[in-house]
């Protein structure tokens, strides 16, 4: 394309029949790459589908795909006495949950006052979080699950096995990464609406949760939804600290379930996997478009 | 809400720039009398543990959290501290209690201080003395905690004690002929219950006075009880054991444990600090070395390896879908972002089932049979763990450059294409540097978060195929992470010290990769600005 026709008649100046080596240059070779991608990334969740509507167990059972339709699997894990499947996931959904709102809530405190405010010690504030965020709380689990026991034994509801005692361990994880990236989305909020309501009279409290909270609002999605992916997932710390398999969270329970993948019940297990991630899948799909436009800071004016 | 505080109460000082509803007040005022019940409260219970310390810091830390929010300038922290809060407890404290661990030698048979280890000798090596009393007992439990209630056959006064507290005189026993049958805050068993939890009962040995050479009562069948007396005997002065029916004096050297002269040692030992050993350990025992020469190298390239291959998929199907004629975008982008929709464990243990050599369906229906062992053979699983990584991590990156790509004003491309530059040009020289800088905070983020991706090769294969010729349980996939996980948790010699002192020099390369490419990215936004 010539700059003339760019700036007279970009977009009539397609032509009507295109032949298919057109076709192929502009669109087509795009239509290649996303079905093979595509493929790539459906297949395994198709063969998961499959199995959990297969009522044979094994894994080699679920081999032919959608050979056999049933949700007699579905039954199996719901009804099974030596693993508690439905505990597990309201024990999960509850921590995901909880984690989740606190997490960002903290996060967006911090990321306010390190973007709004001038304070000593705030540059070095930023890096030492970041920084600290490096290592890894898994490093810590023996640190951590000899701190829970201390916790226990003065206050057991917040120590060992108990879902507070987790909740609040993934909270101190979290902050850093959180506040990382939500300081870098309200920078590009712009500083004038503040000065404008302080001119208004609102003081500072009522700025962040009237004003900043609603504006920032893709970048709260954003991170309460990798909050809620990161605990959903997590199974190291949970492992560790949760220890009677009624307190379990569906990764604990689950991983423990398929140890060994030739000998398991593997529809059942296909079939509670099914149910563990409709949730997440539901309220990802949910909040996309939030996600799309959020998730790099800057991307939303 | 904000209508509300505005028509309520003008503050009678006049219009003040920050004047304050009572509804926050109040809701303010409530959190902080929350949080300072339960601080009280804690500080109680660790006054009651005799634990001051600690008591003293929740109460201070209380105290300047109510001075932080009644005060009207400190503004900056009353925003911070909710989340400083749990930062330093459960990421700094733990971090340098994790590097405090680093210099002890923690581990199996040294987990517990030298009077506990003292007593748990002592109670292992007990026997039962020969002319023992019978003593007439009754099983009784406090709270889940067994206890012995024992009559003294010839005082005929009663005593209750358990595992860890030594026989006490109850003065106030019921009896039942000469053998006491309740004590007040103490639940008797009745004979099922004793039938029920033999196995604890039996195991169940109380000291029979503060000194731990005096032995323990212990009973076979919850209703009578012997003596036992150690074969041990601790020397409280030299801080010595001796086996009194071999003779032979352990003694303590400074090593975390009794030893002998012929070099023997009484396990369990005790936990001291031991200095930079595991660290000089790990960099000079060669069957250490070794495993972590290696398991560092694969961690870079597994972490780099991944990064790069997400983000080149991801951004070859952002710039893909960057065509305004293109059809069907919506249903391209739903079907590629499930992966990341769906919980990454979850996927994982899916792609372990697929993967199993025999029966996974990868082999049995793609391959048609074929026996490639993608999680068994060393190279081949390094391989297969990239592969399942970058099916989890590219649509993300995929959401990355899609946003930071939109995100590139069209004026940009547009006065590049005037000045001639040409698709390639445009994008080597204006977008790639662009896109570079707006995701170089999320490429870091990901390095970071793969160098450490625990759940992928742990879960995936284990961190197998298991290595054979190393001592530690490390696996040819296992990245440094799982590597600690494992020396730590896993085998018969859990050496919390020596994983501890791996955590901590993976947290330098970590830290020093983040802070180099920190001031990278910082660099890299002035290009923006």
């Amino acid at each position: 394309m010539t700059t003339t026709e760019l700036r007279n008649a970009p977009r009539a100046s397609a032509p009507r029949r295109r032949s298919f080596g057109r076709w192929f240059g502009d669109t087509g070779w795009r239509h290649l790459v996303a079905i093979v991608v595509s493929v790539f990334a459906v297949f395994p969740l198709l063969f998961v589908l499959s199995s959990a509507l297969n009522p044979n167990g094994t894994l080699t059972g679920s081999n032919a795909l959608f050979s056999r339709i049933g949700i007699d699997s579905f039954w199996r894990i719901l009804a099974d006495p030596q693993n508690p499947y439905l505990l597990w996931f309201g024990n999960t959904i509850l921590i995901a949950s909880v984690t989740a709102v606190a997490s960002t809530l903290m996060g967006a405190l911090a990321a306010y006052a390190f973007s709004r405010m001038r304070f000593t010690g705030r540059r070095f504030g930023l890096i030492t979080i970041v920084v600290i965020q490096m290592f890894p709380q898994l490093l810590g689990a023996v640190a951590i699950f000899l701190m829970m026991s201390a916790i226990g034994d003065v206050f057991p509801a917040f120590g060992l096995n108990t879902h507070i005692g987790l909740i609040m361990v993934y909270l101190g994880g979290a902050l850093g990464v959180n506040t990382y990236l939500m300081y870098g989305f309200f920078n590009t909020v712009p500083v004038e609406i503040d000065e404008a309501a302080k001119i208004d009279g609102a003081g500072h409290a009522r700025i962040f949760f009237t004003i900043i909270l609603r504006l920032v609002a893709p970048i709260l999605a954003v991170v309460a939804l990798l909050s809620v992916i990161a605990s959903f997932s997590e199974y190291l710390i949970a492992s560790v600290l949760l220890i009677d398999p009624e307190n379990q969270t569906l990764a604990v329970g689950l991983v423990k379930l398929v140890s060994n993948p030739r000998y398991a019940d593997w529809s059942a297990f296909s079939a509670g996997a099914i149910m563990a991630a409709i949730p997440v899948v539901a309220l990802f799909l949910a909040l996309q478009r939030y996600i799309v436009g959020g998730i790099t800071a800057g991307a939303v004016k | 809400m904000a209508q509300t505080s505005t028509t309520r109460r003008p503050a009678s000082r006049g219009p003040a720039p920050d004047r304050q509803s009572v509804r926050s007040l109040l809701v303010k005022i409530v959190l902080l009398g929350i949080v300072d019940a339960i601080s009280v409260y804690a500080a109680f219970a660790l006054v009651l543990q005799d634990n001051w310390v600690v008591a003293i810091v929740v109460l201070a830390v209380t105290a300047l959290v109510n001075w932080i929010y009644f005060s009207r300038r400190l503004i900056p922290a009353k925003y911070l501290t909710p989340g400083l809060i749990f930062l330093a407890v459960f990421q700094v404290f733990v971090l340098l209690y994790t590097g405090y661990v680093g210099f002890t030698n923690y581990g199996t048979g040294h987990n517990g201080t030298k009077q506990q280890a003292v007593s748990s000798l002592l109670a292992s090596s007990l026997q039962r003395v020969e002319d023992s009393p019978t003593y007439p007992v009754t099983v009784v439990d406090r709270l889940g905690e067994l206890g012995l209630l024992v009559t003294d056959p010839s005082t005929g006064e009663a005593y209750v004690g358990t595992g860890d507290e030594p026989l006490a005189a109850v003065p106030d026993a019921e009896f039942e002929g000469r053998k006491a049958v309740s004590a007040p805050g103490w639940t008797s068993l009745s004979f099922q219950d004793v039938i029920a939890r033999t196995e604890e009962i039996t195991a169940l040995a109380v000291p029979y006075s503060d000194d731990p050479n005096d032995g323990a009562l212990r009973t076979p069948d919850g209703s009578n009880a012997y003596r036992y007396l150690s074969t041990l005997e601790f020397d409280e002065q030299a801080g010595s054991m001796t086996n009194t029916q071999t003779g032979v004096v352990y003694s303590d050297i400074g090593t975390g444990a009794f030893v002998a002269e012929d070099g023997s040692e009484l396990r369990p030992g005790w936990q001291i600090t031991v200095g930079f050993d595991n660290f000089i350990r790990a960099f000079t025992e060669p069957s250490i070395r070794g495993p972590l020469v290696y398991v560092t190298i694969w961690t870079f390239v597994f972490a780099i390896a991944s990064v790069f291959l997400c983000f080149a998929l991801g951004l070859l199907l952002a710039i893909t879908f960057q065509n305004a004629r293109m059809r069907g975008v919506k249903y391209y982008r739903l079907l590629l972002v499930l992966p990341y929709a769906f919980p990454a464990f979850l996927s994982i243990l899916v792609w372990k089932g697929m993967m199993n050599e025999s029966f996974g369906f990868i082999n049995q229906v793609i391959f048609g049979g074929a026996d490639i062992p993608w999680l068994t053979d060393p190279s081949l699983a390094k391989v297969s763990a990239i592969l399942v990584n970058v099916w989890l991590g590219f649509p993300y990156m995929f959401l990355i450059c899609t946003g930071a790509l939109q995100a590139i004003p069209e004026e940009l491309t547009e006065a590049a294409t005037m000045d001639g530059a040409r698709g390639w040009g445009v994008f080597r020289q204006i977008k790639l540097p662009l896109l570079l800088s707006t995701t170089a905070p999320v490429l870091i983020a990901s390095f970071a978060f793969n160098f450490n991706n625990f759940n992928l090769v742990y879960l995936l294969n284990n961190g197998g195929p298991r290595d054979t010729t190393t001592s530690l349980p490390v696996g040819h996939t296992d990245l440094l992470i799982s590597m600690v996980y494992k020396v730590a948790f896993t085998g018969q010699n859990r050496d919390y010290g020596l994983a501890s002192a791996f955590s901590i020099l993976i947290f330098l390369i970590v830290a020093a990769i983040a802070v180099i490419s920190f001031s990278r990215t910082k660099a890299l936004e002035e290009i923006q600005r």
